[in-house]
């Protein structure tokens, strides 16, 4: 029977989208693209700009937010060298062990360490923030539609609420977040961080900065993609020319 | 085995030697050196090979991820990622597999609507088509047990959903779904079986490749007029004639399957999969991947009950029954002549037939209401329509085209010695 209950359940979300949330997620507008570095076959992640996003990640994002997927180590590929991932990663502390006594112990973080997450549990998560969830963020640019833009345009989207909508208790009005109620407030006012290459942090710059550096979280890799991709079809452009002069010359004597 | 009897005198001293004991070698050369193919083969004759080519990427990179993939709830969607970020070239294999997985479905639709077309399922071929079904039917298996692997938010629903169109089966529903899931919800026993048989469905596939190719090398090959040879002005020798063509044909496929991997990777998957599963969260639209769209349309047309049948019994018989029907396909089709370019009122039909199977991929692709509904009812009415009513009556009704008396006066400037084929096209290459 309960077989039956579950497959009336799904059906019941595939015919008609009956949950709340479904039509609610449809009426979100799309957010504008923007212009971004990694966009495109010749796309690169902005290293500055990636850098001060890991700066808001850290002051503001990782109160909540945890990267559970990337490592201090990692931050190499957005141009830090060994001794400032060295400097960023020791600033935390590393629950290790168990030592030989079998106890566990404190250490600074090392490179090699995936970045502390901000609670122990999801349970610990939800009860420091009004029972919502703060999701991880290693993913966060892929895992949602419209990817960078999406996240900016979240950042960026928070505005006063509509008379006719009643936010519930704690939640925030939010432009772009499908339903508009989201339980994450805006946390990038003017002057949140302190940028130590002397740009100013207006909001739209932490937002902008902050997705750049969570676009290449999501995916690390991506400019050894591009670069892979581009040599690959150049090769096969070549070899696919040389194999339909071949084949050409195979077939002419039997046009 | 009359091997023997045309065994190759090789050169080679140590090829002789093994072909003496193991023919092998006079196979490989019977049956892919001098085959005699039909020497009016257009593009459209690419796509079997590029399917194997698919078959054996599909089975290489993912011999090579199961390496590194972890299949339990708690450590899957975590060692795809470690796949992704910390295995070297782990991105370019999986994106390979992901990828890999969309292209063999195009390939393989193109080689069935190429078979659809130039009617290769009538006799002799019959068996040859109907492998092909099970090797269509055993994919679909395959990709569906490979997606609920990353243990995403689609992978879980999507696997909730499927496997629960076996509780509509009346009486045993219900337990044989317990079964399928190893438990009473798709769980941890779930994934383990998934991913043992979505090891092992491949090299069934695999299996069935080989009979299939068994098969058409009794047939031999069907060709664009859908006349048999009938001598060797007809035909060409396989190498070097379509070992080549394939290859150039292979090289062009892999440059659009190039651009895919490397430049758009996430195009044809769900940004819902990398959300990791979670049971108490139901995602707002469950979208199949986009292969099985037109099925999933079917599925879901069937709003009402009909005599005894509930609805979702209705739908998952539908749904099965399109697949089914491919079957007896040789059958349903009455018409004596093979290819659609000598069939002038077919031809509307086949093209409105595949508008339909769009339509209906779009419609699987978009929530299930208002007019969406009835547009998907309409396209399942007239899938079936063209297979049950269309296909057996027009057989009996259509006047084809006279056909020509051989390939060679079909393609060949001079019609191969016929006097009378100033009208033949020129060139055999533009012929599609």
């Amino acid at each position: 029977m309960r077989a039956i209950t579950s497959f009336f359940a799904a059906l019941a979300v595939l015919l008609g989208g009956a949950l709340t949330p479904a039509i609610a997620a449809d009426e979100a507008p799309t957010p504008p693209a923007q212009d971004w570095s990694f966009d495109g076959v010749f796309g690169t992640f902005d290293r500055a700009a990636s850098q001060r996003g890991l700066q808001v990640y850290l002051e503001v994002c990782a109160l909540c937010h945890a990267l559970d997927y990337v490592a201090y180590r990692n931050l190499e590929g957005i141009g830090f060298s060994e001794a400032e991932v060295e400097a960023i990663a020791q600033r935390v502390s590393v629950t290790d062990g168990p030592d030989d006594s079998g106890d566990m112990f404190e250490r600074p973080g090392l490179p090699q360490d995936r970045f502390v997450a901000p609670f122990a549990n999801e349970q610990a998560a939800r009860a420091a923030n009004n029972n919502a969830y703060p999701p991880d963020l290693s993913l966060i640019v892929e895992a949602r539609a419209g990817g960078a833009d999406y996240l900016y345009g979240l950042l960026t989207g928070y505005v006063e609420a509509p008379d006719d909508v009643e936010l519930s208790a704690g939640m925030s009005y939010n432009e772009y977040f499908p339903g508009h109620q989201i339980a994450m407030p805006n946390m990038l006012l003017d002057g949140a961080v302190q940028y130590t290459d002397g740009t100013e942090a207006t909001p739209q710059q932490m937002a902008w900065d902050v997705t750049n550096f969570l676009a290449w979280a999501s995916e690390p890799n991506l400019e050894d993609r591009l670069n892979t991709g581009r040599g690959v079809i150049i090769y096969l452009l070549i070899f696919a020319g040389l194999l339909y002069a071949v084949k050409r010359k195979i077939w002419a004597k039997v046009h | 085995m009359a091997h023997g009897s045309s065994a190759v005198n090789f050169k080679n001293p140590a090829v002789r030697w093994v072909d003496r004991r193991l023919p092998i070698f006079s196979m490989m050369h019977r049956e892919y050196g001098e085959f005699p193919t039909p020497r009016n083969f257009n593009y459209l004759w690419n796509f079997g090979a590029l399917s194997m080519f698919f078959l054996i990427l599909m089975i290489a990179t993912g011999v090579m991820l199961a390496m590194h993939y972890t299949p339990s709830t708690d450590d899957a969607f975590a060692s795809v990622e470690r796949i992704m970020r910390d295995v070297n070239g782990g991105w370019l294999l999986r994106y390979l597999h992901m990828n890999g997985a969309s292209f063999f479905f195009i390939v393989v639709y193109i080689h069935m609507f190429r078979g659809l077309f130039y009617g290769s399922y009538k006799a002799p071929r019959e068996l040859l088509w109907m492998l092909g079904v099970v090797i269509f039917l055993l994919m679909m298996a395959t990709a569906f047990m490979g997606y609920v692997l990353p243990w995403g938010q689609m992978s879980y629903w999507g696997a909730t959903v499927i496997t629960n169109l076996f509780s509509t089966i009346p009486v045993a529903g219900d337990a044989i779904v317990t079964w399928l899931w190893g438990g009473f919800s798709v769980d941890n026993p779930t994934l383990n079986r998934f991913f043992s048989l979505h090891f092992l469905l491949p090299f069934v596939i695999l299996g069935v490749v080989v009979l299939h190719i068994a098969a058409l090398h009794v047939t031999g090959s069907n060709n664009p007029t859908g006349i048999e040879p009938k001598g060797p002005q007809d035909t060409l020798p396989f190498h070097p004639y379509y070992t080549m063509k394939d290859t150039f044909g292979l090289a062009v496929c892999l440059i659009l399957f190039s651009i895919m991997v490397f430049f758009a990777p996430n195009f044809m998957g769900h940004p819902d999969n990398y959300i990791p599963a979670n049971p108490l969260v139901t995602p707002s639209h469950i979208v199949p991947e986009w292969y099985f769209l037109p099925f999933y349309a079917i599925l879901r047309a069937v709003t009402f009950n009909f005599l005894f049948i509930p609805a979702e019994l209705g739908g998952v018989i539908l749904m099965f029954g399109s697949i089914i029907l491919l079957f007896f396909l040789p059958w349903l089709d009455t018409s004596k002549v093979r290819s659609t370019k000598y069939r002038p009122v077919y031809k509307w039909f086949f093209w409105l037939f595949v508008i339909d199977v769009l339509v209906l991929g779009y419609m699987g692709s978009q929530p299930a209401e208002g007019i969406n509904v009835l547009i998907a009812q309409l396209a399942t009415l007239y899938y079936f329509v063209h297979f049950l009513v269309v296909l057996p009556l027009l057989g009996k009704f259509e006047r084809p085209k006279p056909l020509p008396r051989s390939i060679a006066e079909a393609v060949l400037p001079r019609g191969g010695g016929a006097a009378d084929m100033a009208a033949a096209p020129a060139r055999p290459m533009d012929k599609a």
